[in-house]
């Protein structure tokens, strides 16, 4: 990303709050923001930076926004609405807005696709055919998408303004889940489109930092991007030159991004120190217990077993118990990690998932039962939908075969 | 992850296809044309088609280093692949959703498979 790049997607949330708070008209005024930025995308690298870049794309936007309400207007012949349409440009605001339209992004109504498109577009200031080669759809499909978002927002009714305060913890969780998607997205190990999924991950954290700026105390905030800092210090070691997937175990730490891993440390254990629990905050805490094991055989997996006792009754979520039974098994013993698994066996949500199968084939293999742990490394790797998942597996299998 | 794309496989036979009234085709058409329209206009589909006759397929393939283009499909079964849709959507039951809305569900079977992905997690 350059500079200027940088530059415009950190004005897009507050040039288009105060495009929305002037004139309302959120689907319009996102376009009419897209387009300032596209324009000083192409203007400022040739021409040089304006002497305010906030006032110049709020100029821009509020004349794009114009044109479109005129025309929107025409179209609807509501020749009463015309007059009104007339360029006095919003002010640079004093306050930051992103929250209120982060919260507008991850509106109840829409899918989790659409809440991810639109708030990479709206908040994160990335174009419509950026986003579109992160997921792999044509520039068209993805378009049509964010269009249906806004127009779902509308239908709900939503109005640019902070959720009542009733709903605000929920709403609160939906963003941050949002967050947490972008950033799982760009996080998958790939070789082919590497370059496209790292600028997610990247992206992500960016957001969760603007985030954290605006609510410092927020346990939760600090426990998602402390998350995010300790799994990306990773990167670069979680897949070979060939794009195969490295196991946790077998990772060359040395490859690990220590200030990551020191910033997120940090970040975690002042958030468990000061803030109400939450379950990003005991799961940024396991990764900074894998974080800060010099090796593999140093990883105090007594500890990661309490934390998931902990994040167990925070969160109703069988891929948690699953991370629990690896962990147990490496704490106490593979008998012991295999006994966790049997209530999942019964769990609807993931008895046909690759990693229940995973976990078993690698418990198995720990107990010294290779015939079995075979078969089982064979099933999940024909259950995985993951090329690189099913590879390793594969691997895995012909290994003990 | 989220979304995923599921290919949409729409099998068809001919017999099934030749005992289908006129009204029922042109349900079919209408059916296909809607929902086509609707996928297309949430930004769920990223591309679709029918697919021609069975009669103007050719089956490829190489033995001992040779080519050979042979008439037909490769299935040596009744059915045959008539159409596909490839859709994101959030879960497979959004897919089975969509599938069940094609009539062609009811005369043969639409089939939901995940499309692999080249990304992964490390274990």
């Amino acid at each position: 990303m350059t500079d200027v790049e940088l530059l415009l997607r950190e004005q897009a949330p507050q040039v288009l709050s105060a495009l929305v708070r002037h004139y309302g008209h959120f689907d319009l005024a996102e376009d009419a923001v897209q387009e300032a930025l596209l324009a000083a995308a192409q203007q400022w690298p040739e021409e040089g930076l304006p002497d305010n870049p906030r006032g110049w794309l709020i100029r821009v936007g509020s004349r794009r926004l114009m044109d479109l309400l005129r025309s929107e207007s025409a179209r609807r012949r509501r020749e009463e609405d015309a007059g009104q349409f007339v360029a006095d440009v919003p002010e640079v605001p004093a306050q930051d807005d992103t929250l209120t339209l982060l919260f507008l992004c991850c509106h109840p109504a829409l899918s989790a696709a659409s809440q991810i498109a639109l708030t990479l577009r709206a908040v994160g200031g990335l174009t419509t055919g950026q986003i579109a080669a992160a997921f792999l759809v044509p520039e068209s499909t993805m378009a049509q998408r964010i269009s249906r978002a806004k127009r779902s927002i509308k239908q709900a009714g939503s109005t640019f303004e902070m959720p009542p305060a009733a709903e605000l913890d929920a709403r609160m969780s939906a963003v941050l889940h949002v967050l947490y998607l972008i950033f799982n997205e760009g996080y998958t190990a790939s070789s082919g489109t590497a370059l496209h999924h790292a600028e997610l991950t990247t992206e992500a954290i960016r957001l969760v930092r603007g985030v954290r700026r605006l609510l410092p105390d927020d346990g939760e905030v600090a426990g998602l991007l402390a998350l995010m800092l300790l799994t990306d210090a990773r990167r670069a070691a979680r897949t070979t030159a060939d794009g195969a997937l490295v196991p946790l175990a077998d990772q060359n730490r040395s490859l690990w991004d220590q200030d990551a891993v020191v910033e997120g440390e940090a970040l975690v254990s002042d958030a468990l120190a000061h803030t109400r629990l939450g379950p990003y905050q005991v799961q940024a805490a396991i990764a900074a217990v894998h974080g800060t094991a010099k090796k593999a055989e140093d990883t105090d997996w007594r500890q990661i077993v309490a934390l998931y006792d902990v994040l167990e009754q925070l969160v109703d979520n069988p891929m948690v118990k699953l991370n629990h039974a690896v962990a147990v098994g490496m704490a106490v013993g593979p008998a012991a990690g295999l006994a966790v698994l049997e209530p999942l066996e019964s769990d609807g949500r993931i008895t046909e998932h690759h990693r229940l199968e995973a976990v078993r084939a690698h418990l198995l293999e720990m107990a010294g039962d290779p015939v079995a742990a075979r078969q089982s490394y064979l099933l999940a790797a024909r259950r995985t939908t993951s090329a690189p998942e099913r590879d390793y597996l594969q691997a895995k299998a012909d290994r003990l075969g | 992850m989220v979304p995923v794309k599921y290919m949409l496989l729409i099998y068809s036979n001919p017999e099934s296809w030749a005992s289908l009234s006129a009204e029922q085709r042109d349900g079919l058409t209408r059916a296909h044309a809607d929902l086509y329209k609707e996928l297309d206009e949430q930004g769920l589909l990223v591309a679709g088609a029918g697919l021609a006759d069975p009669i103007t397929t050719r089956t490829v393939t190489i033995r001992d280093g040779v080519t050979a283009a042979t008439d037909g499909p490769y299935a040596e079964t009744k059915e045959h692949l008539a159409g596909f849709y490839l859709v994101e959507c959030d879960d497979i039951d959004q897919a089975i959703g969509y599938a069940a809305r094609m009539p062609d569900a009811e005369y043969v079977a639409v089939e939901v498979r995940p499309v692999m992905d080249s990304s992964g997690l490390e274990m």
